[in-house]
């Protein structure tokens, strides 16, 4: 039997109706009620990745390893790897079929936050860019 | 063709098979847990959009000193690390509580629970004396754009991880004083997500604030 049968058989309720076909609330790991082992390895998995990326951030900064200017995205891209983990291992919220209202929120949520901070510092940036010098301007209206 | 070959062939139910699948409009709501749970996933949603506020407005006055000091001169790395261990370890002891709450043990829940406390105020205490730190340095939030926005931006994250202890405290209570009841059990699944949420806006915080400040 398959590893994805498995977990079908699992969530069969009491009453028939297959946990299958109810969405998940984000948080919920549907494991049977009784399995707690697996649920700890989730946990567990979570928090060796987290420390590890942690770990590798902090080890970035002092590193003379990769190139200079390169820091600042290899810094982001870390981070943005840790957020995922975090989502998926502490508060599973994936991409099955169960999860899709929850996958999408999020999918919304990351929408506007790229929007708010990105468009932000687009704007200022082209901002700073086109404005003149404060000492320009004072001798503009000498 | 029965039911299952439909789910197998179109599982995320584009072609809009529903069968008498609840919350997907045939069959009735869906569980109040569901409900709950969504509900507060939209509030962290909005939650974190309005921490992006803060990160847009820091990102961009990060460089605005006023001849002040800069982050590279003020944040103490160290400290920081030892911050992002406390979040994270509390993040995960907190899972241990809700895997306690799942199998109903509550000598162990308690156990989680209060070693998620202690860390989370040892979290609280090493950034207060952070920000003490600083303001005896004369370089408290008035000093500067960029310090306002640190201010606020760290302000704000330590504010929520104060009213999350007072959660995880009044959890605490609850579950000794009602049990595992039902209600119960739903809002500890709301104070485990936002606590968790909690740790997820820390790693960008500890990212963009500190980690970009330091090597600017």
């Amino acid at each position: 039997m398959s590893n994805a049968d498995d977990r079908h058989a699992q969530r069969r309720d009491t009453d028939g109706l297959e946990r299958y076909d109810i969405d998940t609330a984000p948080g919920d790991e549907y494991l049977g009620d009784t399995e707690v082992g697996s649920g700890l390895r989730g946990y567990v998995i979570g928090l060796g990745l987290a420390t590890l990326l942690t770990i590798a951030s902090f080890w970035l900064l002092g590193t003379n390893l990769i190139w200079a200017p390169g820091i600042p995205v290899a810094l982001v891209v870390l981070a943005i790897a840790q957020m995922g983990v975090h989502l998926v291992f502490f508060l599973h919220i994936t991409t099955g079929p169960d999860n899709t209202n929850n996958a999408l929120a999020l999918a919304f949520g990351v929408l506007i936050v790229v929007l708010v901070i990105g468009g932000s510092i687009w704007i200022m940036a082209n901002l700073d860019h086109n404005l003149m010098p404060m000492n320009a301007i004072m001798n503009m209206n000498r | 063709m029965t039911a299952i070959d439909v789910r197998e062939r179109d599982p995320y139910r584009l072609h809009g098979g529903h069968g008498h699948a609840p919350g997907h409009g045939d069959g009735g709501p869906a569980p109040i847990r569901i409900v709950v749970g969504y509900g507060f996933w939209i509030f962290l949603l909005s939650d974190i959009v309005m921490f992006s506020a803060f990160f847009a407005a820091y990102a961009v006055l990060a460089g605005k000193t006023a001849g002040g000091p800069s982050g590279a001169e003020l944040f103490d790395l160290r400290n920081v690390a030892i911050e992002t261990a406390a979040l994270l370890l509390s993040s995960f002891t907190c899972g241990l509580a809700s895997l306690a709450v799942t199998a109903r043990r509550s000598s162990w829940f308690y156990v989680a629970m209060a070693v998620t406390f202690v860390l989370g105020a040892s979290f609280i205490l090493l950034e207060l004396r952070e920000f003490a730190h600083m303001v005896a340095r004369d370089a408290g939030p008035t000093r500067s754009a960029f310090l306002s926005a640190f201010f606020t931006l760290v302000g704000c994250h330590g504010l929520h991880v104060t009213a999350g202890l007072l959660w995880l405290l009044t959890m605490m209570a609850q579950i000794f004083a009602k049990g595992f009841r039902d209600d119960i059990l739903r809002r500890f699944m709301c104070f485990s997500l936002f606590w968790h949420a909690l740790d997820i806006i820390w790693v960008a915080l500890f990212t963009v604030v500190y980690l970009l400040g330091a090597s600017r």
